[in-house]
């Protein structure tokens, strides 16, 4: 393929890793933290944007391969002692089945309709999930120490998942790219432009919108085994949380809609943005004093509707439209 | 010779509406065979029918010597068939040669992205579209969207072209320009085809015509015959406008 | 089974059903008129609590003579709202909108937080009990279906009575004609979108009247009205109601056979079921 030669590929890829290594290098715990969470937002946004950017559906409810994932590896991590990557990756492949099974019949709605749906079958797992006893019901399921102990105890396993975490993210912002810059991704987004056209011009848009959404839901589901193999516990409401879902899109939209890098842009602006307001200190203003903390749902809100209204083609998309020379270097 | 294209007693029903009557019609390889009919005939529903938009209610479609009823449109585009849409349908926010590298990389000869984009560069030169290469196709004219549907469809590098009215709302210099285009095709060997409301270029490019009404057939032949047969007259007089250039077309 | 015990909990269910449909109706109205899912109903129905809880304790009054109040102040937020969050996107594709009216749930979702905290609160009503046998009815549950059953008819008698509901309605069936026919659409998805979320508050004060709530009660309603709203038929508003009824009497009853915590499960795979199956509702044309 043309694109694995191509200089813009190999530069994101080599840049993401590089910044990645640097609280390895530099032993920075906490920054080790805070870059484990921004490639896990990279990975669920980007992931999305396969289904949503490139295809035009809407997964409102994408979360649930993060979720189903999650669970999937920790029940074999924890019940029946399988290593760490083999579990996620049985994780990863069972969220892949789920999408095939219900990419089938859902893919058939359009627009607002598949959105629903999306939520429809979060909604259903997870409250699945919270009366099925062998995850642990409402309670979830938590590692005993001696999970850990295989792995070299709990600060390794630390930094195991971290580098999975580094190794998911670089997958999925390749896949990403491959995709976008393949015969499959012009497909997919002949059938995002207009699909009755798309089959007109020799598009099966079932199988190539179903393939997309078994891809798309790979990544996730990994990202969810190893988020929930570092924190130790897994439980129904952070597995399937909607939210996380939709913020998702947020960064999808805030990065650009369609593109590689805008979601991984999206992802980084949203959580520094998330972060500082979060752990800002008060405003004093004379007598009143402004906890930003409390507003950082607004501020986002805020942000969101100005970047729908004003800049519906997010940064990088207006990037794009404004210098025509950065299209070839910013995909 | 065996025609490329058998339509045979094919209807197609909207609800209460007849929108095809026992239609049967033989296409031979190689003509540019024109459809025309008083708006609402059934024509564009015929195009649908033929390339698999909608399967027919009743009766049998062969192409090249294979039931093609009921298979879909992406079965028919890898089979040779391709076509253009009379309400323009631009992937809007893809380039000019990206839409027209779609039509080579899904038709006829499914090829790899690489060799699809020159084929798409090829097509643009033969439509005269190079120009535009880079804009985003939204961004294009009419005239401009109709050229492009055209290097769509011939992208695939068709057997059968179906072309539903192109040559409506273009000026007189863009319909000249066209219609050398639509010959030149032909002259690669590609079966057309046409329908039309313009009455001259149907007349003076077709080899047989075929007249719609109400769904039903009510001529055929070629222009000539066609032209004085007292049903086809008596039914483009309830179109005034269109029996006025009827008359004049064919003088 | 404990037939007694049937009989009690689907007349619960009944009641409570009324107000569902109300609720799910304020999405169904938008979705109708201008074929935007409103992402923010969930924060205006808490809206709809809180106003009632302000008022009330604030000032003193009676929480169902607050009615009204928030019935006016539920049209003017969604007019308002309709021209910040949606005017300039209407004709954008469906994502858009969803993401316009998303931003508007963490916006007011926030603002609440900021204000009343996300602690539990409740109003403090009690109208009383009617005994029949095993079956108790609580007074606020009537009075609350009896309200939600004069607003649904108010708002039928605005759609089909009224020069402006007619308006709205050709505004829905094809929004161009409407147009020629001299009607200004603007004014009119405005109005509707405000309907829908006055719908939503008065549902939202009712329920305050019922149960306990938070600033985050609004998510599990929200979700719950896309399930009635699909069951109903997206778009028609006497579906919803009855998609209301439905769901209520599916969280009552079927708690008699399987444990509560399933019946989540139950309504989700049904809705996803049935948009798969029947997309116009239950009670709609295929
Ligand atoms: N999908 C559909 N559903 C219902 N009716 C349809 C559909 N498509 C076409 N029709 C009806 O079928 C009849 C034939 O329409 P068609 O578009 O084939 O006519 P036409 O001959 O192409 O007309 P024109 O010259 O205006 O393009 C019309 O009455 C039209 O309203
Ligand atoms: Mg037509």
């Amino acid at each position: 393929m043309k694109t694995l030669t191509n200089a813009p590929f190999w530069l994101l890829l080599v840049v993401i890793a590089v910044v990645a290594a640097a609280p390895v290098a530099l032993n920075n715990v906490s920054l080790r933290e805070d870059f484990f969470l921004i490639l896990m937002l990279i990975i669920l946004a980007s992931s999305t944007n396969i289904i949503m950017g490139y295809t035009g559906y809407v997964s409102f409810g994408h979360i649930v391969f993060f979720g189903t994932g999650g669970y999937i590896a920790f029940f074999l991590m924890q019940s029946l002692q399988l290593h760490f990557v083999l579990a996620a990756l049985c994780g990863g492949i069972a969220a892949s089945v789920m999408a095939l099974l219900i990419g089938v019949p859902v893919l058939r709605l359009r627009g607002a309709y598949f959105a629903l749906a999306t939520i429809g079958i979060n909604e259903a797992m997870r409250s699945f999930v919270t009366n099925f006893e062998p995850f642990g019901g409402s309670i979830g399921m938590f590692f005993n120490f001696s999970v850990y102990d295989a792995y070299g105890g709990a600060k390794n396993a630390g930094q195991l998942a971290y580098y999975g975490i580094v190794a998911v993210a670089l997958l999925t912002v390749a896949a990403s790219f491959l995709i976008k810059k393949s015969k499959f991704g012009l497909g997919l987004m002949a059938i995002r432009e207009d699909q009755d056209a798309a089959q007109v011009l020799g598009i099966d848009p079932a199988r190539l919108k179903v393939l997309t959404y078994t891809i798309s839901a790979f990544f996730p589901a990994l990202a969810g085994a190893i988020f929930f193999f570092k924190n130790g516990i897994i439980e129904p409401g952070p597995a399937f949380e909607l939210h996380r879902s939709i913020e998702a899109l947020v960064m999808v939209m805030l990065g650009g809609y369609g593109t590689v890098t805008g979601p991984i842009v999206g992802a980084i602006v949203y959580d520094r943005l998330r972060s500082t307001l979060i752990t800002a200190p008060p405003i004093n203003l004379g007598t009143l004093t402004i906890n930003l903390s409390n507003f950082h749902l607004v501020i986002a809100g805020v942000l969101l509707l100005a970047i729908v209204l004003f800049v519906p083609a997010g940064l990088i998309g207006w990037l794009r439209q404004r210098f025509a020379p950065v299209r070839r270097y910013l995909e | 010779m065996t025609p490329i294209l058998q339509i045979e007693q094919v209807s197609k029903r909207f609800g209460g509406l007849l929108a095809l009557d026992k239609v049967t019609l033989n296409v031979n390889a190689g003509e540019i065979f024109g459809i025309i009919g008083p708006n609402g005939a059934g024509k564009t529903t015929l195009f649908n029918v033929i390339n698999g938009v909608y399967a027919p209610t009743l009766g049998r479609i062969t192409f090249r010597g294979e039931n093609v009823t009921g298979l879909q449109p992406y079965d028919l585009s890898k089979r040779g068939l391709a076509r253009t849409y009379q309400v323009v349908r631009p992937l809007a926010e893809l380039t000019v040669h990206e839409n027209v590298t779609v039509g080579a990389c899904f038709g006829r000869e499914n090829l790899p992205l690489e060799k699809a984009e020159t084929v798409a560069d090829e097509v643009l030169q033969f439509v005269g579209l190079t120009a535009r290469r880079d804009m985003l196709a939204g961004k294009l004219n009419v005239a401009q969207k109709k050229r492009l549907e055209m290097a769509r469809a011939l992208a695939a590098r068709p057997i059968m072209l179906l072309l539903d009215e192109v040559l409506a709302g273009l000026n007189p210099q863009e319909v000249a320009d066209m219609l050398g285009v639509v010959r030149k095709i032909r002259e690669n060997g590609v079966t057309i085809i046409m329908i039309e409301h313009l009455m001259h270029a149907v007349m003076n490019l077709s080899d047989r015509v075929f007249v719609l009404d109400y769904g039903a057939q009510i001529a055929e032949g070629t222009p000539q015959q066609v032209s004085s047969h007292p049903k086809v007259i008596e039914a483009y007089l309830g179109d005034p406008k269109i029996a006025q250039r009827f008359l004049e077309g064919t003088g | 089974m404990n037939l007694e015990a049937l009989i009690a909990s689907s007349f619960d269910g009944l009641m409570l059903g009324f107000v569902y449909g109300l609720m799910a109706m304020g999405l169904t109205l938008i979705f109708g008129v201008m074929k935007v899912i409103n992402l923010g109903h969930g924060p205006v129905i808490v809206i709809g609590m809180f106003a009632v809880l302000v008022m009330s304790q604030a000032l003193g009054i009676n929480p169902y003579l607050t009615l009204p109040v928030v019935a006016v102040l539920g049209i003017a937020f969604g007019v308002v709202m309709y021209f910040i969050s949606l005017h300039r996107v209407i004709n954008a594709p469906e994502l858009t909108t969803l993401l316009a009216t998303f931003a508007v749930n963490l916006i007011i979702t926030g603002l609440m937080t900021v204000i009343f905290s996300t602690s539990p609160r409740g109003l403090d009503v009690s109208l009383g009990a009617l005994q029949f046998g095993a079956v108790t009815i609580l007074g606020t549950r009537v009075t609350a279906v009896v309200i939600a059953v004069i607003v649904t008819a108010a708002l039928y008698f605005f759609l089909y009575r009224t020069r402006q509901g007619k308006s709205i309605r050709a505004v829905a069936n094809n929004r161009n004609a409407a147009e020629l026919m001299g009607i200004d659409s603007t004014w009119m998805l405005a109005l509707s979108f405000g309907l829908g979320i006055m719908l939503a508050m008065i549902s939202g004060a009712l329920l305050a009247t019922l149960f306990s709530f938070t600033v985050l009660s609004g998510g599990g309603l929200e979700t719950k009205s896309f399930v009635i709203v699909v069951l109903g038929g997206l778009g028609n508003p006497t579906g919803a109601l009855f998609g209301g009824i439905i769901i209520g009497l599916l969280e009552s009853i079927t708690t008699i056979f399987i444990p509560v915590s399933w019946v989540p499960v139950l309504e989700f795979v049904v809705f996803v079921l049935i948009l798969l199956v029947r997309p116009n509702g239950i009670f709609g044309a295929r």
